[in-house]
């Protein structure tokens, strides 16, 4: 008895240690670029490290709190932040509905050249940001602009795209949605491609209108890729960086498209506040973790 | 990671760097063999942009001259350049010798990164009097020189010679006030929306080289406080907010400026203050029958008597690093781009304005009319403040700018915001100059 629970208990030992011999190479990579970097993060996010430091590292300060302390009383950091915030929560749902709404399209039966349309629409996710950039700043252009020519037709004054702090930002999410939609659209047309069609049917002889059918059937049956596309799409727009970065010279005019990953970016990369940085870094990560757990949460809440 | 890395320098010492150093020269030298030549010196050379790919014509004639000595130039884009550099530096893996904006050298050499050129310099042909006066002062940080100039930059007026004239002005602008008068009657010409002059909101060279018109010193105390509340500079900070106010610019950036060369064709602005390198665009981009209406001026002073106003000290350097070996041959590669025909010869290459003086007087940039707005606007350049904070510092400038042009801020608002922004930047370096000094008597 004693005998054979020793020898499976050794024999569970050595399974063990085998499994981790296995999954070491794995883990010390994770370790090694992942761990590491983030532990050193956190410890960089407590001193003053800077361009000073980089010379000489003795004159980094321990400074505990006193990054968040700044961080908390900086109004660019605010601006960053609303700015992030606006950014989610106002091109994130409409990304969302934007590809919802395309997939409907593209999937519908009426629809001929499906895999063209398809491609057109996935066209501008693969397409280099720079060069959409420069592309969408003539569009937006004050004077010779393709969308004021088209508002001064509809009789509206020309509107300074991305030169008036109120409009620079629904600029940007424009340009994003319209970037980024065709990718949620596959995963949308994915997930309406797997609901039967006898579904539809069955509701169709039972008096379901068009809306019944969508809100009934089609919504549920896409619930999994709404709780995926939600949060992807939160955690991607929440690391706004590239868009200002190309489009208005780095967070312009007067912070209006600052976001918190480029505030941090601008900190760390470009003054060199690398302990600073980190700081922006580790409340970003924050933010985003609750924003995760709180869709998580509601999704579940619904089911 | 910070802490981490000083003790990993300690305990390596100079014995493992040297050990490292062997192993990568041993390895060299086993490439040069393979090469079939003998013992060879291998010059790392970072050179940025354009002037990295067009230096490479000038480099066969200093290796003939200098058998034994292989260049290696590494060309780095110029929006890459600052990070490689500071990453080059912490991973210790800085070139023999590189090309630097004058503006980054006081912060590489408050990292310690450079090597002092003092001694090297005493016996050379390479001599500071050989250099415009305020481009060579960009090179020395308390005194001690530490790059050579290698071409220069600053900011003159360009202007449309036949709209000025239309409007009655019949000179360039040599006061402020005889500048504003001139914008005036050049916005008062009819025709469609234009303005006088254009001044992208999201620059900071035309707010600081009023500044430094006015004789503003932008921080004080050896750069430990900011200095932007004084007369000087609200003078200055005024006039230019005052531009836009009155709509003689347009509260443009950058960004907006969809094409800066169609738009001055077009009479859309009448003036602007940019640098050498729009000297050859405005000769390719503008239309041949737009070529005679243009010209070039140095820039006004805030009081005619002090005409032509200051500008910026801009431009690039040739600096060696102090983790070099091969610092001799790298100086002489310094002094060999330094050298007059050479320079010349960089003019011809690239339309980039010598530093040398001496270089000026070849016939190719003598016989240039608008060349000559340059060489005097030369001669009355002054330098940034030297604190490796500065380009931080500058950008704060042209945002506390913009909050006034954009309706905002008030003058007095945006001035206090930004002298308190400025004095938050230098708080380690404060901090650093305070601590340095006071261990000095002990």
């Amino acid at each position: 008895m004693t005998a054979a629970g020793g020898n499976r208990f050794s024999r569970s030992r050595r399974e063990a240690r085998a499994g981790l011999a296995f999954v070491a190479p794995a883990l010390a990579l994770i370790a090694v670029f992942f761990v590491v970097p983030v532990v050193a993060g956190f410890l960089l996010a407590a001193t003053d490290f800077d361009i000073y430091a980089v010379g000489d590292p003795a004159t980094t300060r321990f400074i505990g709190f006193g990054n968040f302390a700044t961080l908390l009383h900086d109004p660019v950091f605010w601006r960053a932040l609303g700015n992030t915030f606006y950014f989610v929560l106002v091109g994130g749902p409409l990304s969302v509905a934007v590809s919802l709404g395309a997939a409907l399209l593209v999937n519908a039966r009426l629809v001929r050249c499906k895999g063209l349309f398809r491609t057109v629409y996935f066209a501008p996710v693969v397409t280099t940001m720079v060069a959409v950039a420069v592309v969408w700043r003539y569009l937006y252009h004050p004077r010779f602009g393709l969308l004021n020519q088209l508002l001064a037709v509809a009789g509206i004054g020309p509107v300074n795209w991305l030169g008036d702090p109120r409009w620079a930002m629904p600029a940007v999410i424009l340009m994003a949605v319209w970037k980024n939609f065709g990718y949620n659209m596959i995963i949308f047309v994915a997930g309406l491609q797997s609901v039967p069609v006898t579904i539809y049917e069955a509701a169709r002889v039972d008096g379901a209108g068009a809306w019944q059918q969508f809100r009934r059937l089609t919504l549920p049956a896409l619930r999994p890729m709404l709780v995926f596309v939600g949060v992807i799409t939160m955690i991607g727009y929440f690391q706004l960086f590239t868009e200002p970065y190309v489009m208005t010279n780095g967070g312009g005019p007067l912070n209006a498209t600052l976001s918190v990953v480029m505030y941090m970016y601008k900190q760390g990369f470009r003054w060199w506040n690398i302990g600073f940085g980190a700081a922006v870094a580790l409340v970003l990560f924050l933010i985003i973790l609750a924003g995760t757990l709180l869709q998580l949460r509601l999704q579940k809440g619904r089911e | 990671m910070a802490t981490g890395e000083g003790t990993a320098r300690r305990l390596t010492g100079p014995a493992a760097r040297r050990a490292v150093r062997a192993a990568f020269a041993a390895g060299a030298v086993l490439l040069a063999a393979c090469g079939g030549g003998g013992r060879r010196t291998t010059l790392q050379f970072w050179a940025l942009g354009r002037e990295g790919e067009v230096v490479q014509k000038l480099i066969p004639d200093f290796e003939r001259a200098n058998p034994g000595v292989h260049v290696e130039v590494q060309q780095i884009p110029w929006t890459a350049a600052h990070e490689k550099l500071l990453t080059a530096f912490v991973g210790r893996s800085t070139p023999d010798l590189a090309q630097l904006g004058n503006t980054w050298i006081p912060e590489l050499v408050a990292l310690g990164a450079l090597e002092p050129l003092g001694d090297r310099l005493a016996g050379s042909r390479v001599a500071p009097r050989d250099f415009f006066p305020g481009i060579w002062a960009t090179n020395e940080i308390a005194g001690v020189p530490y790059g050579v100039p290698w071409y220069v930059d600053t900011r003159v007026l360009f202007y449309r010679s036949d709209l000025l004239a239309r409007a009655g002005v019949q000179r360039p602008p040599r006061s402020w006030e005889e500048w504003r008068a001139g914008m005036r009657a050049v916005k008062a010409l009819p025709g469609g929306e234009h303005y006088a002059i254009l001044l992208p909101t999201d620059e900071w060279a035309q707010p600081v080289v009023l500044a430094l018109q006015a004789g503003a010193d932008l921080l004080r105390d050896g750069g430990r406080h900011a200095d932007f509340k004084e007369a000087r500079f609200r003078k200055a900070f005024e006039f230019y907010v005052s531009l836009f106010a009155e709509r003689l610019a347009p509260p443009l950036g950058n960004a907006q400026v969809a094409n800066l060369y169609q738009q001055f064709a077009d009479g859309y602005f009448a003036m602007v203050i940019t640098g050498p390198w729009n000297l050859g665009e405005f000769r390719r981009r503008l239309p041949a029958d737009r070529q005679s209406d243009w010209a070039v001026a140095p820039l006004p002073a805030e009081t005619a008597a002090d005409y032509p106003g200051t500008s910026l000290a801009g431009g690039s350097s040739l600096v060696l690093f102090a983790a070099s070996r091969h610092q001799d041959a790298a100086f002489r590669l310094v002094e060999f781009l330094a050298d007059e025909r050479q320079q010349a010869r960089f003019y011809a290459l690239t339309g980039d304005l010598p530093a040398r003086t001496a270089a000026w007087a070849d016939p190719a940039l003598a016989g240039d009319p608008k060349l000559r707005a340059f060489r005097t606007q030369l001669e009355h350049v002054r330098p940034m403040p030297k604190v490796p904070e500065w380009e931080r510092i500058a950008t704060a400038i042209a945002e506390a700018a913009e909050r006034v042009i954009l309706g905002r801020q008030s003058v007095d608002g945006s001035l206090d915001q930004l002298q308190a922004d400025v004095d938050a930047m230098l708080a380690k370096r404060r901090f650093l100059l305070d601590r340095a000094a006071g261990k000095g008597p002990r």
